[in-house]
């Protein structure tokens, strides 16, 4: 096989996995913008057909989803503070050459890499601390990891020369105004790296929302998703539930229940998506940098 | 993917022992108050992490003595009656014992068959030349790996409906009749596995694509002078030069290999399909959270973690004899 032919056979297999992918988020894409009725029948298989937008307006119209919206962002804006908080310190603590016991203090971070108390033992400490149906349930258990530690550990060591934070030191400097005014200003690219990864973790998410919380007015986005989506509780939202009734048949109720789960998966992923293109050349290296082996 | 295994550096160790001479020179107390008092500030921003780490990952080790207790709330942990081996007996000798282990064991298989696609993949995008196409195809594949589970679940779905499902609509254009693929606990395990392909399949080729670029380009020039044909410079160069990041990637697959992605199983489970869809992971879940039988499902959790260690330390056993490479 010449190197020309072998060019040609390898962009075709490629192009099909590029399809094989990408056409079920195009059918998402159009289907929630189409006539359910074209939808539900087969007739939209790929592009829109008779655009209409009512799916989006019985999203919009619906209580749960703005109230599962708006604890989302909460909980990944506090979730990203908290993330942070702990991180960063501690990432920059040992990537100083002065800290005694670092071989320990590391491996007892590294060891909850390998081990864990498993679901349960978890989620009695999380109800024995009193977090059960409270936003720190979300936001507190699995706010740091070890990888993130390494990751950032690393990014310090290789951008904090030591010259600097010993001659900031000559002039009097403590270590938390070197962590705070030198470390953390030349540290942006791994602080936006690690928010965003931990960020895109907690919009998510839904398993812990699911057993940490009970009070419907605290659910994330996701669980109101599942419900809408998994479990087929349509009638949850007003908003649908009168669009839906007013609708007539039962046929057309199922029709236009299935255009609005369309909806709902764009407009919950929508915030992703839109950052998307944006940010992935920092996703991609953050996973190189958790893969440089040290 | 975590894939630095946590040695210390060198320089560290240096560090260390530098340290530990200089504590005999002078009293060895006055030595750490000295430098304690100096360093204090560091000592402290060390603190909000590890006190995180003592709470949230030690104390649930801690807790897991449980497995082996009656635990009873107002006793906590350690004061919670001791009874052995109870629990896990109870587990085995149950009617659902087999069951749990072989849906779990199988699934966990079937990922690990589908291990090399995502380095096929890698090798195939490698070859592209460097242009709109090769970028267009990396963004446009990684893109699935941001969608949440429960979306992901959502399209499943709405797309396996059996009426108005995209995929009935096609079998019934090529003449078949329509199914309902999630009540039936053939499909179950299919559908979990090749979902799952199509969200991480791009995502996963990031690695191979990384240490492919590590390939040093004078050993593709010699071997194309030496006439060697595409196909051949990818067998004998490219895949012996990723060689490492596949084992050690394996590896950690193995070390995951009983933690299938249990959430989206719960998802995708009802009561049609639990005939294969039940894992030993979803079965924790039920006993402890729903039903609250924490010594119980503590138990079961806890032989979960055995069997992955187990696989985990003979893989990576297996990994030194046959190659070079291992974790550790």
């Amino acid at each position: 096989m010449s190197d020309k032919t072998f060019d040609i056979l390898n962009k075709i297999f490629v192009s099909i996995i590029v399809l094989i992918i990408v056409y079920p988020l195009i059918f998402v894409i159009s289907a929630s913008i189409s006539d359910p009725a074209a939808v539900s029948t087969g007739k939209m298989w790929l592009w829109p057909v008779d655009i209409t937008l009512d799916g989006f307006k019985m999203v919009f119209q619906n209580k749960d989803i703005w109230m599962g919206y708006r604890n989302t962002i909460i909980y990944v804006v506090v979730g990203i503070l908290v993330h942070l908080v702990l991180l960063l310190p501690c990432a920059y603590a040992l990537s100083r050459p002065e800290v005694r016991w670092k071989t320990g203090i590391l491996w007892f971070i590294l060891f909850t890499m390998l081990f864990n108390g498993g679901m349960i033992p978890t989620y009695l400490v999380v109800k024995n601390l009193g977090m059960l149906d409270t936003m720190w349930a979300i936001v507190i258990p699995g706010a740091l990891g070890a990888w993130s530690v390494l990751v950032a550990r690393a990014f310090f060591q290789q951008n904090i020369p030591n010259q600097l934070v010993e001659a900031a030191k000559i002039d009097g400097a403590s270590d938390f105004y070197i962590f705070y005014k030198i470390a953390l200003p030349l540290s942006v690219p791994i602080i936006a790296v690690m928010a965003l990864f931990h960020g895109v973790g907690l919009w998510n998410q839904y398993f812990s929302a699911l057993i940490y919380l009970s009070d419907r007015n605290l659910f994330p986005l996701q669980l109101i998703l599942r419900e809408i989506l998994v479990l087929n509780e349509m009638s949850t939202g007003e908003g649908v539930q009168e669009i839906a009734g007013s609708a007539g048949s039962f046929a057309d109720q199922v029709k236009i229940a299935a255009q609005i789960k369309y909806a709902v998966m764009i407009v919950s992923t929508l915030p992703l998506i839109m950052v998307y293109p944006f940010v992935q050349r920092f996703f991609v290296q953050g996973v190189l940098i958790g893969s440089v082996k040290e | 993917m975590p894939l630095c295994t946590g040695t210390v550096q060198g320089g560290e160790v240096m560090a260390t022992k530098n340290a530990a001479d200089h504590a005999l020179t002078t009293s060895r107390r006055q030595n750490f108050k000295k430098h304690f008092g100096a360093n204090w500030q560091v000592y402290a921003l060390l603190m909000p992490a590890i006190t995180y780490f003592i709470i949230f990952n030690y104390i649930p080790m801690y807790g897991v003595q449980i497995a082996f207790k009656d635990y009873i709330a107002n006793l906590g942990f350690w004061g919670s009656p001791f009874v052995g081996f109870e629990h896990f007996e109870r587990f085995f000798d149950s009617y659902y014992f087999w069951r749990l282990l072989k849906n779990t064991l199988i699934l966990s298989l079937y990922e690990l068959l589908l291990f090399p696609l995502p380095i096929i993949f890698a090798l195939a995008l490698h070859e592209l030349s460097y242009g709109k196409f090769k970028r267009w195809s990396q963004t446009l594949t990684y893109a699935p790996h941001f969608i949440s589970v429960v979306v992901v679940v959502g399209m499943i779905v709405a797309f396996l409906d059996p009426i108005t499902g995209l995929v009935n609509h096609i079998i019934e254009f090529f003449g078949g009749t329509s199914q309902n693929f999630l009540t039936d606990p053939n499909w179950f395990r299919h559908i979990f596995v090749w979902s799952g392909q199509w969200q991480s399949l791009g995502w996963g080729t990031i690695i191979y694509l990384a240490a492919l670029a590590g390939v040093n380009p004078e050993l593709l020039e010699a071997a194309k002078v030496d006439g060697a044909s595409r196909l051949q410079r990818i067998m004998h160069i490219n895949i012996p030069a990723i060689m490492p990041t596949i084992v050690v990637l394996f590896i950690l697959n193995m070390g995951n290999f009983m933690a299938i992605g249990f959430q989206k199983v719960l998802l995708l489970q009802n009561n049609l399909n639990s005939e294969t869809s039940d894992i030993i992971a979803t079965f924790v879940y039920e006993t402890g959270i729903l039903e609250g039988q924490y010594s119980f499902s503590t138990a079961v959790g806890l032989f979960e973690s055995a069997i992955n260690i187990i696989v985990l330390v003979s893989a990576n056993y297996l990994a030194r004899k046959v190659s070079d490479n291992s974790l550790w």
